[in-house]
């Protein structure tokens, strides 16, 4: 069960008045006339779906029903950061593993690394 | 291999069912083979199988980086049924069910395959008149198929609540006969067991960490017990297969998402037959040992980790209860998830790359235990002869730059 930080309405609510819409940070192509079949495709359907470090947008369903961002971690399901709209991610799958690799070395990093665990309750 | 019978179950009954074979060997890794196939679900060792025995390519490995079956061929809720809408996917799920009708006898494994028949569920108008729709496709493709209405309904099932008084009134069904459930362990075991016994190689614990590509041709695979070479290599990894199919540098239009089932406590039969239902998103059947095997739906966030959420086993739930009021007191016993490999138009993916000699079987996402024998079928049909068989062509990755897709979102009931 996720407990979720929404970034405009301020504080954590439970996953059940949220809605996942998929991989975050997808443009329609500016000019789709001069787009190629491929590009159209892949711009329709082909998507990241990683095993690792996610990007993704949610609504707040229930809530103050906004779009927003959540970076997590698709196997541990780890909320890593939540971000607004037009923003962009802080952490991504590059220094998310450089982080990890650190952290194991460093105490001082677990504990920050404890501080994102905080978006989840398992 | 020790052929199994009435007979011998008596035979080994007086040395107390001890002296059994094993199943199947447990050989060590060859340096090449003529086919690897990634992935030992049922739709792998199918497709062994089916290259050894209808196409006499025996010189095969499965490749499999847990134990057989261990993926969402032992997780599923074990539906079985053709009833799809469109030709293409009507002709390959109808396949593999003409299959599923021999299957016990072809591998000489009881599969326990029980044709007690599906019901799909309407409960709105728009529900009814798809249903319509698709039996009548059904027909037309050969595929048995009747529209029940509410009474009807409530002959087949009558612990089920048909009322008007329901939060959502049941106004009929599609009912194909046919169809039914099957044990899914036992599908990838004897499936395991007759690909063993014609010479392919199992090679469980062993995983596949990359593709050996040398000028757009496949010859290999990288795996944690050294590498493999071979010239044809077939992925059949479900959840798995967008991360497969990175590490070869290609695109798949899939999203893994975690779907649930559990199962009640047992309790005596009280349920002969299969339910789904779109609408409130439910399904149920009632298995041999007694226990009613439920399903849910996917949770909405893409994941890896095999397990979901309570939210959804909660409206499962809900769904079941407000079908069968009469189960509101049954206990669960157990709950757990498997990774599908969902595609935007609710179709598998049977394909060419553009590797040279890598082909992809994935993207059954909810629904592709039932296609398994067909699956596997087609596939090996296609790695043997290096060309698409007729029925799986349509599946192709093209499809989704095409724009040639076979969308059986809601046409097919609820998605398994
Ligand atoms: C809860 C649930 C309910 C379902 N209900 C139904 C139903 O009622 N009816 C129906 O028709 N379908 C149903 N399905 C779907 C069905 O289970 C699947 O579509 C089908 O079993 C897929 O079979 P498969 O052999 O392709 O995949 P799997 O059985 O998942 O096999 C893939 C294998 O690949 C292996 N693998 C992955 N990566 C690697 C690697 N790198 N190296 C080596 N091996 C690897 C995995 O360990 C796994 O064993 C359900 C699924 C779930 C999860
Ligand atoms: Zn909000």
């Amino acid at each position: 069960m996720f407990y979720i930080f929404c970034p405009y309405c301020g504080e954590h609510r439970e996953e059940e008045e949220f809605h996942p819409k998929g991989q975050a940070h997808i443009s329609r192509p500016e000019d789709p006339e001069a787009t190629s079949d491929e590009e159209w495709g892949d711009y329709l359907f082909f998507r990241d779906n990683p095993r690792g470090v996610h990007h993704e947008l949610w609504v707040h369903a229930v809530g103050c029903r906004k779009f927003f961002n959540i970076t997590r971690h698709t196997v541990s399901y780890e909320i890593l950061e939540v971000y607004k709209m037009g923003e962009q991610p802080s952490i991504t799958a590059e220094n998310y593993a450089a982080q990890q690799g650190a952290a194991s070395a460093d105490k001082e990093r677990n504990a920050s690394q404890a501080k994102h665990q905080e978006g989840v309750r398992a | 291999m020790q052929r199994y019978s009435g007979f011998g179950l008596v035979k080994h009954a007086l040395s107390h069912h001890e002296n059994w074979e094993r199943q199947w060997r447990n050989p060590t890794p060859k340096k090449s083979y003529d086919v690897i196939i990634v992935g030992g679900g049922g739709h792998g060792l199918a497709t062994a199988y089916y290259l050894a025995k209808e196409f006499g390519v025996t010189n095969v490995a499965v490749i499999e980086k847990g134990w057989l079956g261990g993926g969402n061929t032992a997780r599923n809720t074990t539906i079985v049924r053709s009833n799809y809408l469109w030709d293409e996917s009507a002709a390959l799920y109808e396949h593999a069910m003409k299959l599923w009708e021999g299957l016990s006898q072809d591998i000489n494994y009881n599969v326990m395959f029980s044709q007690r028949g599906v019901l799909n569920v309407g409960h709105t108008l728009q529900d009814m008149r798809d249903i319509q729709r698709r039996v009548n496709a059904n027909r037309l493709n050969g595929i048995d198929g009747e529209v029940l209405d509410a009474k009807g309904v409530q002959a087949l099932v009558p612990i089920m609540d048909c009322s008007k008084n329901a939060r959502y009134p049941v106004m009929g069904a599609s009912w194909q006969p046919r169809a039914g459930v099957a044990r899914h362990d036992a599908v990838a075991w004897g499936y395991a067991r007759a690909a063993d016994a014609l010479g392919v190689d199992l090679l469980q614990n062993t995983e596949v960490t990359g593709f050996k590509i040398r000028d757009g041709q496949i010859y290999g695979v990288h795996t944690n017990r050294g590498d493999i070479e071979a010239k044809t290599v077939g992925c059949v990894t479900a959840g798995n297969s967008g991360v497969m199919a990175k590490m070869a540098g290609i695109k798949l239009p899939l999203e893994s998402h975690p779907l649930q089932a559990l199962v009640s406590e047992p309790i005596k039969p009280i349920l002969d037959t299969v339910v789904m239902s779109n609408h409130v998103h439910g399904y149920i059947s009632q298995s041999d040992k007694g226990d009613l095997v439920i399903g849910a739906g996917i949770d909405g966030y893409n994941g890896y980790g095999q397990r979901g959420s309570y939210p959804t086993v909660e409206h499962t739930l809900q769904a079941i209860v407000e079908m069968f009021p009469i189960f509101s007191r049954v206990r669960m016993n157990r709950q757990w998830g498997g990774i599908v490999d969902t595609c935007p138009d609710a179709c598998p993916i049977l394909s060419k790359t553009k590797v040279k000699g890598l082909y992809f079987n994935c993207g059954w996402g909810t629904g592709g235990f039932k296609a398994t024998p067909g699956s596997g079928h087609v596939f090996a049909a296609s790695l043997a002869k290096g060309e698409m068989h007729p029925i799986a062509a349509p599946f192709s990755i093209d499809r989704f730059n095409t724009g040639a897709l076979i969308d059986e979102h809601g046409a097919a009931g609820v998605a398994h």
